[in-house]
């Protein structure tokens, strides 16, 4: 998503002025926007914690910034710049961490993010953009450069072979309607479940949805027709690779109860930190946790063979 | 002799008057209260009075690092008339907008939410890089504590600054020797401070920080350094000068008659 982040951001440059400030991150990847916004671009450094607060007082100025680091980097070492500099005082500064959770996979524990959206969720004025996909980085740059408000963005890797496939880009996007439940998916994890059971029967497969956007100020909206569908479903499955506590999951359910609706049986596959103690690919993380295609689906089978 | 220092020397009478009158109305505003935190606000009013009054025009924004001197800015900006005796009776109150340190979303004359150490600073350079980028005019003034310069926050501006080379921007230091639980000399040294910033390759400019024309003549002349403001913490009232116990203690009834006799004009 790194470079389809750059295409958009380049595109955005030949549109509206900004500043850009990476924390020396972005080699291989971010030298066409580098090219296209000339003293614009800065690289501030290994200083987030600096970089954080430079980027609020350029939109004190008046001025549009972005910011952009490894994920932890962004919003973890800079908590609390964010949280003054930025959100108390409701600065337009977007933040755009790459690697969203266990994307760095064996660099090691310090690179992973698995809790970076429900920590920016907390705070004041902040929304979050989770893209799945590499298409939607082109939306998402234009909706986060109208935005007057903080906003995290959560880079990872698309992992939908041919996108062209997709429905157009929203908040909440139904990728396939079914009848073995419904899972909801935040982030990447969505392309790899949709291509595993997009070729099934209807009632073998569960409805797909994936959500990008999050609100932290304000308790979730999921549209009528998902909350339908959960409400007629056996059971739900909520994927994202973010830990529990803070996570969607816990916002959905969170939501559902708010609007009286009926909690559904729910599988919940989430990060889990480093259960074993031992350290891997992304893949060997997700696998450790259950977030890996396979067993979600399983879990959900088995959900569903309980409640029918 | 410039025209501007026979005019400094005009208005130094009267900024002296200014002077003693704001810290007299600082006393009251922290006695009403019942709020301590004197100290800080004592060492640094004479810098902020002088910049709004004589050094910063329509386009220059001030922002303070060290929030825990939001009474001397607000007493500021009274002097000033923009905030009147009736808000400055809210200070601390419930439901006000002058807190203990400044919040943010009420004054143009506060940019920015301070109180935590190590914020302003960076984020005036940021100021101050957006107005450069966009050759915008107005100049940025940033004030610290001395103890403030214990965030490595601060470090990590100071080497952005250096290396952008801004000429509007001047980051003050109120290098009053106190910190809130010792002397800075005793908690974690800051001595030489001056030198350490010049490390860094900032220029830097030494003044007595209760000097209101040394104060205006180095704001003027020295874009683009830092200005070490050589203070007393608890200026003015005797026994609170040079006092620790002044960072946090508040007014009794008797010291506050005390401290206005010091002051009388």
């Amino acid at each position: 998503m790194r470079h389809a982040f750059c295409n958009a951001m380049v595109a955005l440059a030949a549109r509206e002025p900004f500043f850009f400030l990476t924390g020396d991150l972005g080699f291989m990847a971010l030298e066409p926007l580098e090219k296209a916004l000339g003293a614009r671009f800065i690289n501030a450094g290994v200083a987030e914690q600096n970089m954080v607060s430079v980027a609020a007082g350029m939109a004190l100025a008046g001025g549009k910034s972005w910011v952009y680091s490894i994920a932890p980097f962004c919003y973890a070492r800079p908590f609390e710049q964010i949280r003054n500099d930025v959100c108390l005082n409701r600065l337009p500064v977007r933040l755009v961490g790459n690697g969203g959770g266990y994307a760095y996979g064996s660099m090691g524990a310090t690179h992973h993010a698995l809790e970076d959206y429900g920590v920016m969720l907390t705070l004041a004025g902040m929304r979050a953009y989770i893209p799945a996909f590499a298409a939607d980085l082109e939306p998402m740059v234009r909706a986060l450069s109208e935005r007057a408000e903080p906003a995290y963005l959560r880079l990872g890797r698309s992992e939908l072979d041919d996108e062209r496939a997709l429905p157009p880009y929203a908040p909440w996007r139904r990728l396939q309607q079914g009848e073995a439940g419904v899972i909801v998916v935040v982030g990447p994890i969505a392309g790899g479940l949709w291509q595993a059971t997009r070729d099934r029967a209807p009632l073998e497969r569960p409805a797909l949805w994936v959500v990008s956007e999050l609100e932290g100020n304000a308790p979730l909206t999921p549209p009528t027709a998902l909350l339908d569908a959960i409400a007629a479903a056996p059971a739900l499955g909520v994927v994202e690779e973010h830990v529990a506590q803070g996570g969607f999951g816990q916002q959905l359910l969170h939501a559902l109860a708010l609007l009286g609706r009926k909690l559904p049986a729910l599988v919940h596959a989430h990060a889990q930190g480093y259960p074993s103690g031992r350290y891997g690919s992304q893949r060997w993380h997700r696998r450790e946790c259950g977030l890996d295609v396979p067993t979600i689906l399983e879990r959900m089978a088995e959900r569903m063979a309980e409640r029918t | 002799m410039s025209a501007r220092y026979f005019e400094d020397l005009r208005h130094l009478a009267e900024l002296r008057l200014l002077a003693r009158h704001a810290r007299r109305r600082l006393l009251r505003m922290h006695f009403e209260s019942r709020i301590g935190h004197l100290g800080g606000n004592l060492s640094a009013l004479d810098a902020m009075l002088t910049l709004h009054h004589r050094v910063m025009g329509p386009a220059d924004r001030f922002i303070l690092s060290k929030g825990h001197a939001a009474g001397a800015l607000y007493i500021t900006l009274w002097s000033l008339g923009l905030l009147t005796d009736g808000e400055l009776e809210t200070f601390h109150a419930d439901g006000t907008l002058l807190a203990g340190h400044p919040v943010p979303g009420w004054s143009e004359h506060i940019p920015v939410a301070t109180g935590s150490l190590g914020h302003g600073f960076p984020v005036a350079v940021g100021m101050a890089l957006a107005r450069h980028l966009n050759g915008e005019a107005g100049h940025v003034y940033c004030l610290t504590s001395d103890g403030e310069w214990q965030e490595g926050a601060m470090w990590e501006a100071l080497i952005f600054l250096a290396h952008r080379k801004l000429r509007n921007i001047t980051v003050l230091v109120d290098l009053n020797g106190l910190q809130g639980f010792g002397a800075t000399r005793e908690v974690a040294s800051m001595d030489n401070l001056g030198r350490r910033i010049e490390g860094f390759g900032i220029a830097v400019v030494h003044v007595d920080g209760h000097d209101h024309p040394a104060i205006a003549a180095a704001a003027r002349t020295h874009p683009g350094a830092a200005i070490v403001l050589h203070t007393v913490k608890g200026k003015g009232v005797s026994f609170m000068e040079n006092r620790m116990e002044w960072h946090y203690l508040p007014l009794s009834s008797e010291q506050y008659a005390a401290a206005l006799r010091e002051l009388e004009p």
